[in-house]
């Protein structure tokens, strides 16, 4: 058999599929990426764009912690359309039970080496104050950041052609074989490895990895600027019913570079429709009122919804996929696609090249996922 | 504080300009609870923007209104459509208010609004839209003794220079883009629609005198922080006049955003629909620009079919087919008449903006393929404005497909986009953080 | 016929005629209506709402479209923020 004319095909040229480009063309392979649509038009484009440390589990953390480290090393490469801002993300506590989890938190990353300081009512109100009295105070993470992930993606992918990578877009890939690819122009690619970048829609093609679509809604709003300085997220699961299958919300917004306001978010399971569900944004908004009343007067622009690609355990799948000699996965980010995408590249990467990668890459294997879905 | 209420109607009618109102009073032959709900302060639309609210003479204006007024027709003025949340329901905000509007029937005639073509300069204040330019001196702008230079194409340019000129305005030329022979082939239209005829009459009678320039465009709007001057070209020369006002017209674009957000299917950019003015979405009707640019005749004549229609009123409507018919074929050579040429892609220079709200110029967006791949890395089209100007600007230059609509259709208040009588059903917050 | 009151627009008073928008009353104070994000001065282009080029603070209420708002007598205008 002919050498194939590629030693990765990625299939998905949002930021995970663009950083994975990236990665794999610095270190000398022949690349080519395929997507249905343009760069960066699928979750890179529907969300938030932060870059964010989480400590849901130890695992979450190091990818994010890991991931954060490689944005901040990249920022001053970074051309202005992507707009990097720091503004840093506070948790916000609405009484003294939150509070205790604001104090378990900062304890949990200062250990970690993480920058955070804990904020007291006063200090909350001084840091943003347009949010609503009586808040109990919160954890400011001033290292966590913002960008305009379409223009991220298309710089990684940019810098991944340069070093020689291809790009076709408009083109779906129809069928996944062994080292093997078939698009929807008829054409196929031959590649040593292929990788399934492609977010929410990953399932279409490799149906054995239980990716399930999580539907989220975002608000933008006109220029505001001076209104919101930090990125704000409620910290309220203490009061509410712990799910993961049950629609919900959350208060979540962010500052753009621009003034704008992004307000989020929604979680939703089982929808496939991306028209706007009147409920879950109405209770979104009252939500986020609840939290910055100032929220309500102000003009919003624009309303979308996205899809998450959401594995069972919250974690991405980065590995072989198993059932397959020559696939791979990098996808399954949730709402951390864009804080994860440069260290899923590596992690990618250094298990594709057989080098030794920066943090373990054990709970992000696919092989753990397959079998959690063997007993759906 | 902000009021949220809840209306119902047996047929409401989004827009209040002439295919509106005719909706309205046709429909309210038949049933009881019909509404016009309109942006605007006053009925009208347009093209009859404050005319006959001061009651001084009988015109065709006046005289609908009037109509409107004795069939009952509720009239919510100063509410914009904003949003669907669910079939059948509107929602509508005012200044210090929402209201969430259920029909049986509805009949969208939300008209049409200008196309601006980029050029340099063209941001300058004081370069506005022709329609633009008269609708500000309706709102009180004071234009005596003030230059104005109109340029673009077609009959409203003229309809704008004799009303700028009766207020005072000093109109050193108008600026047409199309050729002399098409002008000519147009002159022999009108001798087929002698209400036309007298039309064009009166027109002529009110711009005798200003200099009529077939075959020129703008090249250029100079000026330190506002207009003072405009180059124009004519016949392969360049000249530059100075002006305190630009007014530019380049034809009308339906406003399409309300029927495409409902699911009418669109054709070319225009409303699809039967001979009864219904959409291909049931009990969703629609008349007047937005079905296919054709003046207030035709106007008139599809809002009384659409609200014959709907109110299933058959017979009568059929009796109006003819009229209608008559109507589209003027507009239709109209159209012809005054297409753009294609000299007009090639204004702006790489640094001239094409997109106002977010500022982007020509030579980022040449950079793209598409309307979406241009929308998602340069933000064109994703400013308030909701790619009204910079989308008709884009297709023409482009031949892009500005693409599928989203709620809200027009910016809104955030608390007014969680308005709504679905509002039974709580979610709860969430567990942690980060979505 | 129409009486006259007067507006502020960025603290200056401009007596305008009554029904007339507030976008008017900017272009006859000979102020812009807003700055665009690359800092150009900018007034009303469409005139009917749908340009957003006229937008002002009017009252305390940022975003508002002028050419939508009808004078009233001391109403706050402000371009400069």
């Amino acid at each position: 058999m002919s050498k194939p004319a590629y030693d990765v095909a990625i299939i998905g040229a949002g930021i995970v599929g663009a950083a994975c480009a990236d990665v794999f063309a610095e270190r000398g392979l022949r690349v080519v990426v395929v997507d249905r649509d343009v760069v960066g038009s699928g979750a890179t484009a529907a969300g938030m764009g932060h870059i964010v440390v989480m400590d849901d589990s130890d695992a979450q953390f190091a990818l994010t912690n890991y991931s954060q480290k490689l944005w901040h090393e990249l920022r001053s490469e970074l051309p202005d359309n992507v707009e990097y801002e720091q503004p840093g993300t506070i948790w916000v506590a609405a009484d003294d039970e939150e509070m205790a989890e604001v104090l378990r938190k900062r304890e949990y990353y200062q250990k970690r080496g993480v920058a955070v300081s804990v904020l007291d009512q006063k200090q909350l109100k001084e840091a943003e104050p347009n949010l609503r009295d009586g808040l109990a105070g919160g954890l400011l993470v001033p290292g966590d950041g913002v960008l305009y992930p379409p223009s991220a993606a298309r710089f990684l992918m940019t810098r991944a052609q340069q070093r020689g990578a291809k790009l076709k877009l408009g083109i779906s890939v129809t069928q996944i074989a062994e080292q093997r690819i078939r698009l929807s122009d008829h054409q196929e690619i031959m590649a040593e490895i292929i990788v399934n970048a492609s977010g929410a829609s990953a399932a279409d093609l490799t149906p054995s990895i239980g990716i399930k679509k999580r539907k989220g809604h975002l608000v933008i709003t006109d220029r505001y600027p001076g209104f919101l300085r930090h990125q704000l997220v409620e910290l309220g699961y203490l009061k509410s019913a712990h799910s993961v299958d049950r629609d919900s919300v959350a208060f979540n917004v962010q500052p753009r570079r621009t003034g704008q306001i992004l307000i989020g978010s929604s979680r939703q399971y089982g929808a496939e429709h991306k028209e706007v569900d009147q409920i879950m944004l109405s209770n979104m908004i009252r939500r986020a009122e609840e939290y910055m009343p100032g929220l309500g007067s102000m003009s919003a622009v624009r309303v979308w919804t996205g899809f998450r690609a959401a594995t069972p355990d919250k974690l991405p799948l980065i590995g072989p996929c198993p059932g397959y000699q020559s696939l791979w996965l990098a996808t399954g980010h949730e709402g951390l696609g864009i804080t994860t995408s440069l260290g899923t590249a590596r992690i990618l990467v250094d298990q594709v090249t057989g080098a030794r990668t920066a943090i373990s890459a054990e709970p992000y294997l696919p092989s753990r996922a397959v079998t959690e879905c063997a007993h759906v | 504080m902000n009021k949220y209420s809840r209306q119902r109607f047996d047929v409401l009618v989004v827009g209040g300009g002439p295919a509106g109102m005719a909706a309205a009073v046709s429909a309210s032959k038949s049933v009881a609870r019909v509404a016009i709900v309109d942006e605007n302060p006053n009925l009208g639309g347009q093209i009859w923007r404050g005319e006959g609210s001061d009651g001084s003479h009988s015109t065709e204006a006046s005289s609908w209104q009037s109509r409107v007024r004795t069939a009952g027709v509720t009239l919510l003025c100063g509410k914009r459509v904003f949003h669907q949340p669910e079939d059948g329901h509107l929602l509508a905000e005012g200044p210090d208010d929402v209201i969430e509007l259920s029909y049986r029937a509805l009949v969208l005639a939300t008209g049409a609004r200008e196309r601006f073509l980029p050029f340099p300069g063209w941001t300058l204040p004081n370069v506005t839209g022709a329609g633009g330019l008269q609708a500000l001196v309706k709102s009180g702008l004071p234009i005596h003794g003030k230059r104005v230079v109109l340029a673009g194409t077609g009959p409203l340019l003229l309809a704008v220079a004799a009303y700028l000129r009766k207020h005072g305005a000093e109109i050193p030329l108008i600026c047409e883009q199309t050729t002399r022979t098409r002008l000519l082939k147009f002159g022999m239209i009108l001798l087929g629609h002698p209400r036309k005829i007298a039309q064009s009459l009166r027109l002529k009678k009110d711009i005798a005198g200003i200099l009529f320039v077939p075959n020129s465009w703008p090249l250029a709007a100079h000026g330190e922080k506002v207009l003072e001057a405009v180059t124009i070209s004519h016949g392969g020369r360049s000249e530059t006049v100075e002006c305190d006002y630009l007014a530019c017209g380049f034809h009308l674009v339906p406003n399409v955003e309300l029927p495409a957000l409902l699911g009418c299917r669109l054709r070319c950019g225009y409303v699809q629909v039967d001979d009864f003015q219904q959409t291909t979405v049931e009990k969703v009707f629609c008349a007047g620009e937005p079905v296919s640019i054709g003046g207030v005749d035709l106007a008139l004549v599809e809002g009384q079919i659409a609200g014959l229609a709907a109110t299933g009123r058959t017979l009568e409507a059929k009796s109006l087919f003819d009229q209608r018919t008559k109507f589209r074929r003027f507009a239709h050579r109209l159209d012809q008449a005054f297409c753009l040429r294609s000299e007009l892609r090639s204004l702006s220079s790489p640094d001239t903006l094409v997109c106002r709200c977010e500022d982007v110029p020509y030579s980022r967006l040449r950079e793209h393929t598409g309307w979406r791949s241009a929308k998602v890395h340069t933000r064109c089209g994703m400013g308030p404005c909701q790619g009204r100007v910079c989308g008709p600007a884009t297709q023409f230059l482009f031949k892009w497909n500005p693409d599928s609509v989203r709620p809200p259709i027009f910016p809104a208040r955030v608390e007014n986009l969680a308005a709504s009588s679905l509002e039974g059903q709580s979610i709860p917050a969430v567990t942690g953080g980060l979505q | 016929m129409s009486s006259e009151f007067t507006v502020k627009v960025n603290g200056t008073p401009v007596s305008v005629p009554s029904g007339a928008t507030v976008a008017v009353a900017v272009m006859m104070a000979g102020q812009s209506c807003r700055i665009s994000i690359t800092g150009e001065p900018r007034g009303p282009l469409c005139g009917m709402g749908i340009c957003f080029e006229c937008r002002a603070i009017v009252n305390g209420i940022a975003h508002s479209r002028t050419c939508q708002v009808v004078c009233a007598p001391n109403m706050e205008v402000r371009t400069d923020e």
